[in-house]
Parts: C-alpha cells; structure tokens; sequence
C-alpha cells in the first residue's frame, strides 16, 4: 500500500546518512517516527527493534507475519514483537512491499548460499554482532532473531518456491516507523554482493526522525 | 545410512495434545515424529546440543533451498551454515516454519479462558509458555526463542502474500523423519498452530521414535543432492567434526 508522508524533512531532529556495509544504532522514543529513505534505490536496510527497557522484548517476524495473516510488510503493518505486542507501525510507504523472511546475511550463510570461498565477505551478520558487542552490557548473538529487510523483495509461490528477486524500490524511495514503544533501532546497510537484493551495488541510506507531532 | 526397519528403534515415546518435551537427539540417530490422529501440530526448535548459541535459522533455511515450507528432501540450517536435522522422509508434504506459535493472549482470545484452577490438567496450554518451559530446563529463555517449525501444519500464502491455513493437511499416521546430523536439542510441543481456525481448544497427541539410521549425508544423499547448497552444507557441517566431505 503506498502511503506518502507529510512529514517535513526540514522539521526533523535527526537527519544522518548510512552508508552501505555500516551498521546503525540508534533510540527511537514512543511516538516518534523513523523514514529510512533508499537513496539510489534497491537498497535492503536489515532491521531489528528491541524494547529500550526490557531487550528480552524483540521484534518478531513470526509473530508479525501471523498478526496481519500477511507476509509482506508495508504501510498499516504493525511490527510485532516477540511478547506479542506492537513495536512500531509501519505509517507511510512509498516502496509497497517489504521481506521479513529474508533474514540477514552471514559469512556462514554466503558459504552455502553461493561458494566456501565466500566467507571473506562483508555481510550483515559481523555488523550486527560489531553493533550488539558495542551497543551495551549483556547484548550477544541470541539477540539476533529474523530481521526485517526494509526494501527487499522476497516473492514467494502458492507451490512454497521462494526467491531473491530484483528489488521493487528505486532512488528515493521510503519507509516511515512510528514507535509504539521506547525501541533501540538496529540497522546494517547491507554490503551484499552475491544476489539481486542490492543491485549488486551497495549504496548509502538516510535516516531522519521526527519527534512525535 | 539404514533404512528403517523396527529392530532399529531405540526408544518410543508420545506426547498428549498440549504437551512439551526435550531432549538430545545424537548425530547418526533419527526422530520420527508421527501425528497419531490426524490433525496434529508439532512445533520444533533445534539447538546444537554442544554449544546452544548456534540454533535452527528459519531465514537461511528457506533461503538456501529457496523454499517457503519443509518436507522430505530439504535440510533445516543453523546460524552458522550447518545442518542440524535433514529431513529423510515425510508422508505429510508440507511443514510450515513462518507463522511462529500461539501465546498466551492469543489462546485465551480464541478459545476463551482455561485454566488450570477449573480444567486441572486438561488446562489451556500455549506455545510460547510451552517453548518457554522447555528452554528453561536447558538453562535457556526468551532470548533463544526463534522462528520455528510447525509440523504437520500447512499454511501457503497467495500472489498477494496472503496467508491460508489448511485444515486437515496431515492424516492419522502421517510422519515425519529427522535425521541429526550434529548431536542436537530437540524441543517440542503439542499446541494448536496459531492460525488454525477450528473454534475449540483440541491438541492432538505425537508419537516420537527414535532409530538408529547411521550417519547420513554421503554422496548419494538426496538431502545433500536436492540442492548444491546442501552439499556445501553438508561439507560445513563435515568440518565441524573434522571429517572429509563425505563418510
């Protein structure tokens, strides 16, 4: 569903760039709004929420995807987290479509997607991990359950096939979160190089946030 | 690997509708989970017994074999780009991995309250307090909950992403095989899938048995030959026992 948004980039308290292969983590307080906005189009934004107060409390694919009897996320999508309560709401969109089933990538996991030689790669996996070891006391690799992938396309067949497809996004494109809980946003621009979801051409990102209107 | 023959079995067991259990299923054995009457739902998690950080992954699960549900053929993947269990047999068709399970919320929402106080053990049981209460037996919690497998159950989603439950997808008798490939954590429970639509609280009960297969994943493997990730998945996991590519 494309919903574009009023807000005004001028009137944001918070306006930085990520470029591609950085990770990002940042508080997002209740009832205010994060736009990731995919500058040069068919950037995948690998994204994971946790309760500021209590991180036990995560964002759930599972829990979001059965909530809304709907894989796909986009503008009226409620992020779910893992006690089954809402996160965030996804409140414009100007993309339509966006994969929680994707999960992140990992040096392990490029392994067996595409060549044992692959594990060198920069992937979303070591960001997280850099991000959490840096992020405060007690965060480790249990926290990384299935993420959201902001502007991925992730198609999948009444026969149960599933597929990495060219991206749906393009230059300028964005995604809009209004928190519905205190949340530490963590984000890893994805350097993937392997397949489609990036054009094979990593790029950077901007985050801005308004304070609650 | 041996085919499965009744002389092989080890150990049987079942779960009532609603029940939970864990337990170790070490490399060269395998689990054969069996719905006993039909219309069951049994919800799995798998840890590597050695070391629990490393876990089932449902997103590199689906995306290495490009696949939306299980059945026989296909592998389940952790983290780390190692098999966990392969899936040697299966006369169901279809496991869903993306819906999750229910919780406590939710249970009392469709079914209405049940609780132990009036119903004593026949009480309204969830499944994320199911997960939960195994987890903790193994020095586990809600930080090692993921996304998990629901066997037995058939959801398939539309062009648009829809989301469809089908009723009665599994028959009395239906199983599934779970061939452990690394010495593993098994954990299960019985709960209704979350997006079954049938109006009362009414768990069905699983055989489990565990047989002696031997250790599987050589060069003739259908799991490893189904797609060339698995064979590179097989050799990862090779390498975790300091093993050649195939045995």
């Amino acid at each position: 569903m494309l919903i574009p948004s009023p807000l005004d980039p001028a009137q944001a308290i918070y306006d930085q760039i990520v470029p591609a292969g950085d990770a990002w983590m940042h508080p997002l307080h209740t009832g205010q709004t994060l736009r990731i906005v995919d500058l040069e189009g068919n950037q995948a934004v690998d994204t994971l929420f946790y309760n500021a107060h209590d991180p036990s409390e995560r964002y759930s694919a599972p829990d979001t995807v059965r909530a809304q009897g709907n894989l796909y996320l986009t503008a009226g999508t409620r992020l779910m987290s893992s006690e089954g309560r809402a996160m965030a709401t996804i409140t414009a969109d100007t993309c339509g479509r966006h994969d929680t089933l994707g999960g992140a990538c990992a040096a392990e996991s490029n392994q067996v997607r595409y060549a044992l030689e692959k594990r060198y790669m920069h992937n979303c996996r070591d960001s997280f991990l850099l991000a959490l070891a840096n992020g405060g006391p007690g965060f480790s690799k249990r926290d990384l359950p299935s993420n959201i992938n902001f502007f991925m396309n992730v198609p999948v067949t009444p026969e149960g096939r599933l597929t990495f497809e060219d991206g749906i996004s393009e230059p300028g494109k964005y995604v809009e979160l209004t928190a519905a809980m205190d949340l530490i946003v963590l984000v890893s621009n994805c350097p993937q190089l392997n397949n489609p979801c990036n054009a094979y051409n990593p790029t950077p990102v901007r985050m801005l946030i308004w304070d609650c209107a | 690997m041996n085919a499965f023959s009744p002389d092989l079995i080890v150990l049987q067991d079942h779960l009532r509708g609603g029940e939970s259990g864990s337990f170790i299923l070490r490399r060269g054995y395998t689990l054969r989970l069996t719905d006993s009457e039909g219309g069951a739902n049994v919800a799995a998690l798998f840890y590597n017994a050695a070391e629990k950080l490393e876990r089932y992954n449902m997103a590199d699960t689906l995306k290495a074999q490009h696949i939306f549900y299980l059945t026989a053929g296909y592998v389940c993947y952790s983290d780390m780009g190692r098999i966990l269990v392969s899936l040697t047999a299966d006369t169901c068709g279809w496991h869903d991995t993306v819906c999750g399970v229910s919780n406590a919320a939710l249970v009392r929402e469709k079914y209405g309250e049940g609780r132990y106080q009036e119903l004593r053990n026949d009480f309204y049981r969830n499944g994320r307090d199911r997960f939960l209460v195994e987890l903790g037996k193994w020095g586990l919690g809600k930080r090692d909950l993921v996304a998990n497998i629901n066997f037995f159950s058939k959801v398939t989603a539309d062009g648009d992403g829809q989301l469809h439950f089908h009723p009665g997808a599994s028959h009395a008798g239906a199983f599934v095989d779970l061939r452990a490939e690394m010495d593993v954590l098994v954990v299960l429970h019985t709960c209704p899938h979350p997006l079954d639509p049938h109006p009362d609280y009414a768990p069905r009960p699983a055989a489990l048995t565990l047989w002696e297969s031997g250790i599987g994943g050589g060069p003739d493997d259908p799991c490893r030959l189904s797609r060339p990730e698995n064979a590179r998945g097989f050799a990862n996991t090779a390498r975790h026992f300091c093993q050649s590519h195939s045995h």
